[in-house]
């Protein structure tokens, strides 16, 4: 085959076909898999919320709602309602002590504030250590307690928490990030 | 050569990490695990063979010049491809690969095999070197991975098979490099014999 | 406060090649002198930062403005690869010095990874322009240092009698590995 020669007119032509075929292939396939992203998207989320909250039927996702944590941001707070009855709230919360930073949880609380149950969704911990805040081993501690007479304080801070062996920042970060759900649920008089 | 030796080839000849020594970013990023590493090898496998064979088809109608820019745009659709139906099909791979995929762009295996195969041959001939050069690299990441989780987490794709944690140090920066630094000098002593 | 945050993270903590494994590629490639290392070094924060600036803007005023985000990674290498030519074009005219320090070393810097990718994660972490640029240089000088470590520790041991098999990259590797353990000493020390 004859190669093409390397005039301007060529070089641009050429350059200007490539690129118009790839960016309408590419629009095909976002067009193609648009709904399948979102779809998981949202199905990520409702897993996490009914991991930590008991059965529902209603869609807690649309009806989330934002409350101030009083520190000048606000989380995300998914009510789960059972035949148009609150059962629990699911709050997206987090905290930025943890020994790598941010870590992002959900947490999930009866309506007098007490904790059903919590999922983490996002950390960078030490893996094999401040990791295992999300075994069972750990976070199972917090279940059935209710924040306002179960100090979220691990043993070192003189309070009732175990925490993970050698990750006590993480363990720490843990409660944290608990404790300002719990804060900022009662804080909008849902407890 | 063979179609036989065109495929092979990229499994011990010129295997791209582990004889080349290319694309040691993504190796070490995503063999934490056995399952990460080929997840990781895959979506490059996709790439390399989608781009090999697009670029071998238009090889004579792109002027010499632009060549480069060319074949980065073809390459950049293809990583964009991959990128889109990992997160749409399997999400939970996709996060934990994270920045890696869009940076398969960058990956020198890529790139490397446009320029020095796929436009100079045939569309089946660059097909076949896309595919096995693809696997070789899925399978060195695949040893890498699974030797690291071995170790590091005592377990195999997910599987435990010891209680209690592994040698940590295997699954975090460190390891990877060590793990990748012996591995070539295995088969630098392999090659010599 | 926030800038030396994001500035001793991006340096120590998540050191670009240490810890995060980008630019694995120059790190061992350029790694045999300090002065190679320097040059290098020097070439990676100038087309850094220049593309960080670069990228962020294309993100906001064109990428999100006709909501094709997911066009980000064509658009970003193609910007970057033709950013590094302008670059060498220009150095070329007006300062030789810097061409003959810098030069050699701007087309290997395309295909370095780091240069993509902290251009993407800027975008990620949802960084403002400053923000944005001063992560871009910490990364960068945190490449610089972990290279110019490795170059040093590499002069040093040149003459060492090392097994046939493990020269070269195989004990580049390992000494990297043995550095990034002494990285991770500086975990955990921003709270």
């Amino acid at each position: 085959m004859a190669k093409t020669e390397s005039t301007f007119k060529n070089m641009v032509l050429s350059l200007t076909l490539i690129s118009l075929g790839a960016s309408a292939s590419l629009g095909f396939v976002y067009e193609l898999t648009k709904e399948p992203i979102a779809l998981s998207a949202l199905n990520k989320k409702l897993n996490a919320i009914r991991e930590v909250v008991p059965e529902f039927n209603n869609n807690p996702d649309e009806e989330m709602f934002r409350l101030a944590t009083g520190e000048g941001d606000s989380l995300d707070i998914f009510p789960a309602k059972k035949d148009g009855e609150i059962v629990g709230y699911a709050v997206n919360t987090y905290t930025n002590k943890g020994f790598s930073g941010y870590i992002n949880l959900i947490a999930g609380f009866k309506p007098d504030g007490t904790i059903i149950n919590i999922s983490v969704l996002q950390q960078k911990e030490t893996p094999g250590l401040g990791t295992k805040m999300a075994d069972p081993g750990f976070k199972d501690q917090f279940i059935d307690k209710n924040p306002s007479e179960f100090q979220l304080k691990v043993r070192k801070d003189g309070g009732p928490v175990d925490a993970i062996t050698a990750a006590t920042i993480s363990s720490r970060a843990f409660c944290d990030a608990v404790q300002r759900a719990y804060n900022t649920l009662e804080k909008g008089g849902l407890k | 050569m063979s179609q036989l030796q065109n495929f092979t080839k990229g499994f011990f000849k010129e295997n791209p990490i582990l004889v080349l020594v290319l694309g040691t970013c993504p190796t070490l990023a995503t063999t934490s695990s056995a399952l990460n590493g080929m997840g990781m090898g895959i979506a490059t496998t996709f790439v390399l063979i989608g781009s090999n064979v697009v670029i071998s088809l238009l090889s004579g109608v792109i002027p010499d010049k632009v060549r480069i820019p060319a074949f980065i745009v073809i390459i950049a659709s293809f990583v964009t491809i991959v990128d889109l139906v990992m997160q749409a099909y399997v999400p939970s791979l996709y996060e934990t690969l994270g920045i890696f995929i869009p940076l398969i762009v960058v990956n020198c295996i890529v790139l490397g095999r446009a320029e020095a195969f796929a436009s100079k041959n045939s569309v089946l001939s660059s097909f076949i070197d896309g595919l096995g050069m693809g696997l070789g690299f899925t399978m060195a990441l695949g040893i890498m991975g699974s030797f690291r989780e071995m170790v590091g987490s005592g377990s195999i794709f997910g599987y435990k098979f010891i209680s209690g944690d592994g040698i940590l140090v295997f699954i975090l920066a460190p390891g990877a490099f060590w793990v990748l630094g012996y591995l070539i000098a295995i088969i630098n002593r392999l090659k010599r014999t | 406060m926030e800038y030396i945050l994001i500035i001793i993270s991006a340096v120590f903590i998540n050191n670009v090649v240490l810890a995060q494994y980008l630019g694995v590629c120059p790190f061992l490639g350029v790694s045999n002198k300090v002065n190679t290392a320097l040059g290098m070094a020097g070439a990676v924060v100038f087309v850094i930062v220049l593309a960080t600036i670069v990228t962020y803007l294309i993100q906001v005023y064109v990428l999100d403005k006709l909501g094709i985000a997911f066009m980000q990674t064509i658009t970003f290498i193609l910007v970057i690869a033709a950013l590094v030519q302008m670059v060498e074009i220009i150095l070329k005219k007006i300062s030789q010095p810097l061409y003959q320090a810098l030069g050699i070393f701007l087309p290997l810097i395309t295909t370095n990874c780091a240069v993509l990718g902290v251009a993407i994660l800027v975008i990620k972490k949802d960084y403002n322009l400053l923000e944005g640029v001063v992560f871009g240089a910490s990364i960068a000088v945190g490449f610089g240092l972990a290279l110019i470590i490795l170059a040093g520790i590499r002069e040093q041991l040149e003459l060492v009698d090392v097994p046939k098999g493990m020269k070269g990259v195989p004990l580049s590797l390992v000494i990297a590995g043995i550095l990034a353990l002494a990285f991770m000493g500086f975990t955990g020390i921003v709270k």
